[in-house]
């Protein structure tokens, strides 16, 4: 029986591929953005004694509006170029896809009711919060992953509508990977607070210019990170559409929700392994051990 | 130059973003209508004898001021995040390098952030890919392709507007304006089959074609003065506003004297697609009703979130 080993909130900030100079990416930094890489490098050490099979990421920069759709092809290869930030983020990546756990997901989700379709696109240029998000967890990229689209429901209905089709989501998820024979790691690609400044320093990297962007986004950033590492996650997804607005959070994406519910909605609390802002947004690297936590 | 070819913007064309027009014309008639509207549109193009094409995509969004495709000939092979089953999308396009230097120049003198985009593999967005292909599949004009800032409300929309204007001026050159952008904007949620596709309410199909009837009787202005309500009866609200007749009549010239073709309107996965053409003119409806300040320079967000 396959199981979710574990769950973390993983941003994906191109500043912090960036900053780490991995060979991968073509700019080179100088520093920058350390809270938060030294934060994925906490939670890289405590993945390092967890034995899993596949990461399955929900990323806010595969948006779809008609459904919720998972990659379907074993391997893609290409370079991904941020189009926000084209000067900090053009990376090639080279990754494996799980498709049968992806089908396994997408026909789940189906029978949850949700309009679904695999993406078979050979073209296909996998998206930037897929690829930071997966990338900062694993850099060996030594395994395959599952990626899912963000339907965008707050959008096109409301927050609470994305609330209910994600809560869907993440059940399905768990139903499938528990149906399946995989050992599965979840990503929820997503800032928290997702304020930007509109100009960026002539050195990116100029942590002198960094800050949140203002203090109604960080009072409700710290909010949320208590409430996660406290436990009361249930708390969190009532929450969430009132922050989401609030700090025009990419909650919207219902990466968050969608976690929590595919994890049943941990009453045990989750690791904080960093908090930082980036170009004014505020973003937390933190994670659930459902074995820790007593859950497994 | 001749006494004929006189320099600025010399027209404008607004035109659907999404593929379907592109990759499966065939698939209903109404998408082989909108296809053959943008056969219409290109060759409104070579009457009006343009040396460049501007784009200005509402699917390209910036964060960081206004974006401009720079690099001289950029190619990919794209694919859309949603309707990616339609198939890949090859393009090599041919850019006015110089003309993006010289806007986000102008872009800059009025205050807004702006940069040059020059990077290999940037992912030019599916609005400009479908736009710049069937408009101008030989590259018989050389383009420049601007982002829609997400932050940017209707002053700095208009500001852009302005710096086009501004650019086109400076390098004495004939333009041509194209907003690609939807009309109404809901997309139906699940998958339609082409056959059934439509435009996704009657109150959508109303508002599209009221703002159709302004704009086929060359009322740019007073569209661009709805774009507000438009934005709050029938657009999702995925960014701050309405902004692409805001950019159209700022570059091209905030009143009413155009004439205006409607080439063809149609639904594509239930939101309002329609390919119009404006060109100036004499014989205009004229004056208008001016709701909202005429802004020339940016002074910021004077700290006003959106």
């Amino acid at each position: 029986m396959g199981q979710i080993v574990y769950g973390a909130l993983a941003p994906h900030p191109p500043h912090l591929i960036y900053a780490d100079n991995p060979p991968q990416n073509e700019p080179r930094a100088e520093c920058g953005w350390e809270t938060l890489r030294w934060g994925y490098e906490r939670m890289r050490k405590a993945l390092a004694d967890i034995d899993y099979d596949t990461i399955v990421v929900l990323s806010p920069h595969w948006q779809t509006y008609v459904g919720t759709h998972f990659l379907g092809v074993p391997h893609f290869q290409g370079l991904s170029v941020d189009p926000i930030f084209p000067n900090l983020f053009r990376y090639h990546y080279d990754l494996r896809v799980d498709v049968p756990l992806a089908e396994a997901l997408c026909a789940h989700a189906s029978e949850a009711g949700l309009v679904t379709r695999m993406m078979r696109n050979p073209d296909f240029r996998v998206d930037y919060g897929t690829i930071i998000s997966c990338h900062l967890t694993e850099p060996g990229w030594r395994k395959p992953i599952v990626s899912i689209s963000s339907q965008r429901s707050a959008a096109y209905y409301s927050l609470e509508v994305m609330q209910e089709h994600m809560v869907a989501l993440g059940k399905a998820t768990r139903a499938a990977i528990e149906a399946s024979d995989r050992r599965v790691v979840l990503l929820a690609s997503e800032s928290l607070s997702h304020r930007h400044f509109v100009a960026e320093p002539d050195v990116p990297e100029d942590m002198s210019a960094e800050h949140i962007t203002n203090h109604h986004q960080y009072l409700w950033d710290m909010k949320l990170i208590e409430m996660l590492r406290s436990g009361r996650c249930q708390e969190v997804i009532d929450l969430m559409p009132e922050f989401t607005e609030q700090a025009v959070s990419e909650a919207d994406s219902g990466a968050l929700t969608w976690l929590l519910a595919a994890l049943d909605v941990p009453t045990y609390g989750a690791e904080l392994f960093g908090y930082g802002t980036v170009i004014g947004t505020g973003n937390a690297v933190m994670g659930f051990d459902p074995a820790k936590g007593g859950a497994a | 130059m001749s006494e004929e070819r006189v320099a600025g913007i010399v027209g404008g064309l607004i035109v659907p973003g999404l593929p379907h027009p592109l990759l499966c014309p065939d698939a209903s008639d109404n998408y082989r209508a909108l296809a053959d509207g943008f056969a219409a549109a290109r060759a409104q193009l070579e009457a009006l004898d343009p040396d460049l094409l501007i784009v200005y995509s509402t699917m390209w969004p910036s964060i960081i001021g206004h974006q401009v495709v720079s690099r001289p000939a950029p190619e990919w092979v794209h694919v859309d995040e949603l309707f990616h089953h339609l198939g890949s999308m090859p393009y090599r396009f041919r850019i006015d390098e110089p003309f993006a230097h010289e806007l986000v120049g102008c872009a800059k003198q009025r205050g807004l952030s702006a940069r040059a985009i020059d990077y290999h593999g940037f992912p030019i967005d599916t609005g400009s890919v479908v736009a710049l292909k069937l408009l101008n599949g030989d590259n018989r004009w050389p383009a420049s392709i601007l982002s829609s800032n997400v932050y940017a409300d209707r002053a700095e929309t208009v500001v852009f507007g302005k710096s086009v204007a501004d650019a086109v001026a400076r390098t004495g050159k004939r333009a041509a304006l194209i907003v690609v952008s939807t009309l109404s904007n809901r997309l139906f949620t699940d998958w339609v089959e082409p056959a059934d596709d439509r435009v996704h309410s009657l109150k959508d199909e109303e508002w599209n074609r009221k703002m159709l009837e302004f704009l086929g009787q060359g009322r740019l202005e007073d569209t661009a003065q709805l774009s507000r309500e438009v934005h709050r009866q029938i657009r999702v609200p995925k960014v701050v506003n309405f902004k692409p007749m805001w950019f159209l009549s700022a570059a091209m010239g905030a009143h009413n004297d155009y004439d205006g073709t409607v080439h063809a309107y149609g639904a594509l996965h239930g939101t309002g697609a329609a390919v119009v053409g404006l060109v100036p003119s004499e014989e205009g409806i004229g004056l208008k009703e001016f709701d909202e300040d005429d802004v020339e320079v940016f002074r910021g967000d004077r700290d006003v979130l959106a």
